[in-house]
């Protein structure tokens, strides 16, 4: 079964356990500036809205590397940087529609979500369960329950 | 290790930035934030010195837990000699600024002198300077941090600075980051607008990655956030109602300060509590809205008890005023009662309002509203004429309330005496008794009649009357950890001593209090050990909280305090709560001071024996 990240931004408060689990994660450092998932903070409404790499299928960034750098993870789909290839060429980062494939100056490198190899630290770390890691067909399946639950909770009309 | 190991020392008045180690010593001996940043400034400055005078330092500081994943790990403090009391100053903020410092590498900046022009200090990880900040003066903090942003090509940046307030000298003014939250009291940022500093921008990408034991670090933070989530308090109360889950609570107690302390039930609490924050405005002409947008979390933090709100647009105080339309940091427990029930004032939109233009211009809500209590009561007997204060101002008037915030923030007109607080706007109109503040410090939410134990935290606090230096609500209303009965005042002394105690190392440690609704200090104990050390026991916490709290009085002392002045306005001491639990009663502080003195080693003058000095290595 492939899953996915799937993320509500209703439940996200804005408390950044995510993007500090993801820079510990991957660099060994609590430091929001290196996390691969961003939570964007909307003050005029309120809203806060986490936002990383969805995995595309037909994955932008993999098409255009012109040293075939990022490659498919066959066990979760996750589209992942080969750093001794990447050259740090950034087209890739062109290339992506959404802007979640980053370069990154310390290493001369580019840097994106590789789903930690199966088990996201951020999705671990949300405290709230704005960021889970669900089975990529149904990532709306909470959502359906809860309408369904309402249906299922109207006088009947007969 | 976990501390970034090195401040940053500002020279205003040479206009110098330097690097400097920290003292590893002291941050054995006081820990972080609150106590490290204390111990720096009563090292350096004179007690005596005049806290708006270039003699006088102001330190930012972050604790070691401040900037790693345990949970409310992004607080910070503002520490100096506060300029409302003359006392020790310590404010505590939250918002995303203090763990922003740390990952650009920095325990904390150290400000002397004074500038002779606008300044504002640029961090950029190692990278530190002084700018020109004339463009800057006279902007609101909300200007200022957009400002700052556009000019710095980045948006992520973090600012903390001052508004208007500050910039006119409102004893009571705040520093404000992240738009809306604030290291909110006893006038820190009325120092900063004393050295012409406008604000302290900062932008850091190294991070923190010196935790001492990272595994032990990961699971202590795990199962600690645990206890977070599982706490009625901590994981449903507080997220879902914020802090004004108390007002109807507090009311019910017969503790909820009301018309300048004259009552201690509010009939309009219901008004402008946690169930009208989230109910549908109902009424003619409303907007049939929710106040309450939303809740919002400080960085790290797993409770989120923030709340965002919206004033609906119709409202007398917004009407053609769309920069207060948008969602906006809203009413926590403390703000909606200094302007709300201590003004008699049950109109939840003009508090709301009040409150906006608090974090928008820097100034304390709790003092502002306590402020207004007193000229209300000036107001009633005569003292004050309409013609003096440009408004009719009896109590209960929203009007009044939303005049007050707009001339209090800009400094004009009357607006200038209430920018002095309670206590010298009293003494000069010959009713000083009517200032309800301990070192001219105004009272928070709770009424020292109706809990006992809260009165003499008040009275002793060490930065004038303060609810967050010794929170005995816990314990006498809520029942955390143990209830004990809020009428009865023996046992109180060591209530509080405990409470002053753990409190210190927990706020010195870089997270928020409020954790302790669900946390002991044997909860911290293995977050601080496993971060920093192992020689940071539970025993070595608890020593260091009551080193710091002996090491702020004795500063206190040596400032001109005396034990005359832990005491408590003749009101609470001598009229009676006139309804409630606590009908009949005044606060007994006569009874229990005494025996805190006794407990805490100092004589009967309130100073510190030799053997305390000794015992805590003062």
């Amino acid at each position: 079964m492939q899953k996915s990240l799937h993320i509500n931004p209703d439940k996200c408060t804005g408390c950044l356990q995510c993007e500090m689990a993801c820079s510990y994660e991957n660099y060994g450092v609590f430091a929001p500036a290196k996390s691969r998932i961003k939570v964007f903070d909307f003050h005029d409404t309120g809203r806060k809205v986490p936002y990383t790499c969805t995995q595309c299928d037909e994955a932008w960034c993999l098409h255009a590397c012109p040293v075939e750098a990022i490659t498919v993870d066959k066990t979760n789909g996750a589209k992942v940087v080969n750093d001794a290839t990447c050259v740090g060429c950034k087209v890739c980062t062109i290339s992506c529609p959404f802007g979640t494939i980053n370069y990154v100056q310390e290493t001369g490198k580019v840097q994106k979500c590789d789903l930690c190899g199966g088990d996201p630290a951020c999705a671990t770390a949300c405290p709230t369960g704005a960021i889970t890691y669900v089975d990529a067909n149904w990532t709306g399946i909470n959502k359906m329950q809860a309408w369904a639950d309402k249906l299922g909770n109207q006088p009947s009309a007969a | 290790m976990s501390w970034a190991g090195k401040i940053l020392r500002v020279n205003l008045t040479a206009g110098t930035v330097t690097s400097e180690p920290l003292r590893m010593d002291w941050a054995k001996q006081y820990l972080g934030s609150r106590g490290l940043a204390s111990k720096y400034l009563v090292e350096e400055i004179d007690p005596q010195v005049d806290p708006l005078s270039p003699g006088n330092k102001i330190i930012w500081a972050t604790g070691p837990l401040t900037g790693t994943m345990a949970s409310t790990g992004g607080r910070y403090t503002v520490v100096t000699k506060g300029p409302l009391t003359g006392a020790i100053a310590c404010s505590n903020s939250g918002g995303y600024w203090g763990a922003e410092l740390k990952f650009a590498g920095w325990d904390m900046v150290i400000f002397e002198g004074a500038s002779a022009k606008p300044v504002y200090l640029s961090i950029e990880n190692d990278k530190a300077e002084l700018k020109d900040a004339a463009h800057l003066w006279g902007k609101t903090v909300w200007e200022t941090e957009a400002h700052i942003k556009k000019a710095h090509q980045d948006p992520l940046c973090r600012v903390s600075s001052i508004g208007g307030a500050g910039e006119n000298l409102v004893l009571f003014a705040a520093v404000v980051n992240d738009l809306h939250r604030a290291a909110g009291r006893s006038g820190v940022g009325a120092v900063m607008g004393s050295k012409m500093l406008k604000a302290i921008v900062v932008r850091g990408t190294q991070g923190v990655g010196n935790i001492a034991n990272p595994k032990a670090f990961m699971a202590a933070i795990a199962d600690k956030k645990k206890i977070l989530a599982d706490n009625a308090v901590t994981g449903q109360g507080l997220p879902a109602y914020g802090t004004q889950v108390l007002m109807s609570v507090i009311n019910e107690v017969g503790a909820l300060p009301t018309r300048n302390h004259r009552d201690v039930q509010f009939e309009g609490a219901k008004d402008i509590g946690a169930e009208a924050m989230a109910a549908p405005r109902s009424g003619p002409g409303s907007d049939g809205k929710k106040p309450l947008v939303t809740n919002q979390a400080c960085f790290g933090c797993t409770i989120a008890c923030g709340r965002i709100q919206k004033i609906d647009q119709g409202h007398f105080t917004v009407q053609n005023k769309p920069q207060y339309w948008g969602a906006s940091g809203g009413l926590e427990y403390e703000a909606a009662w200094a302007l709300g029930a201590a003004n008699g004032v049950n109109d939840l939109d003009a508090l709301q309002y009040a409150n906006v233009l608090c974090n928008e211009h820097g100034m304390d809500p709790i003092t502002f509203g306590a402020t207004i209590g007193a000229v209300m009561e000036l107001y009633e007997m005569g003292v004050l004429t309409q013609e003096q204060i440009g408004i009719d101002a009896k109590f209960g008037s929203a009007q009044a309330l939303a005049h007050f915030a707009e001339i209090t923030a800009k400094g004009v007109g009357f607006g200038k005496e209430i920018g002095q607080g309670s206590k010298r706007l009293t003494a000069k109109y010959g009713h000083p008794d009517l200032s309800m503040s301990v070192k001219g410090q105004e009272f928070p939410a709770y009424d020292g009649r109706g809990i006992q134990g809260i009165g003499l935290a008040y009275a002793t606090s060490n930065r004038g009357a303060c609810h967050l230096r010794g929170y005995t609500i816990a314990s006498e209303v809520l029942g955390i950890p143990v209830k004990t009965d809020p009428l009865e005042s023996n046992g109180k002394p060591e209530l509080v001593k405990a409470f002053q105690d753990a409190t210190a190392a927990f706020d010195s440690a870089g997270i928020c209090i409020f954790t302790s609704f669900a946390w002991g200090l044997n909860d911290v104990q293995p977050q601080v050990a496993a971060a920093c050390g192992d020689e940071f026991t539970l025993e070595n916490l608890n020593t260091i909280g009551e080193r710091i709290w002996n090491m702020e009085r004795d500063f206190n002392n040596r400032a001109g305090f005396t034990s005359k002045d832990d005491s408590l306005p003749k009101r609470l001491l001598t009229e009676p709560a006139k309804t409630g639990p606590a009908k009949g009663m005044v606060n007994k502080l006569g009874e229990m001071l005494p025996v805190y003195y006794d407990i805490r080693g100092w004589d009967s003058d309130g100073q510190l024996k030799p053997e305390t000095r000794n015992r805590l290595g003062l």
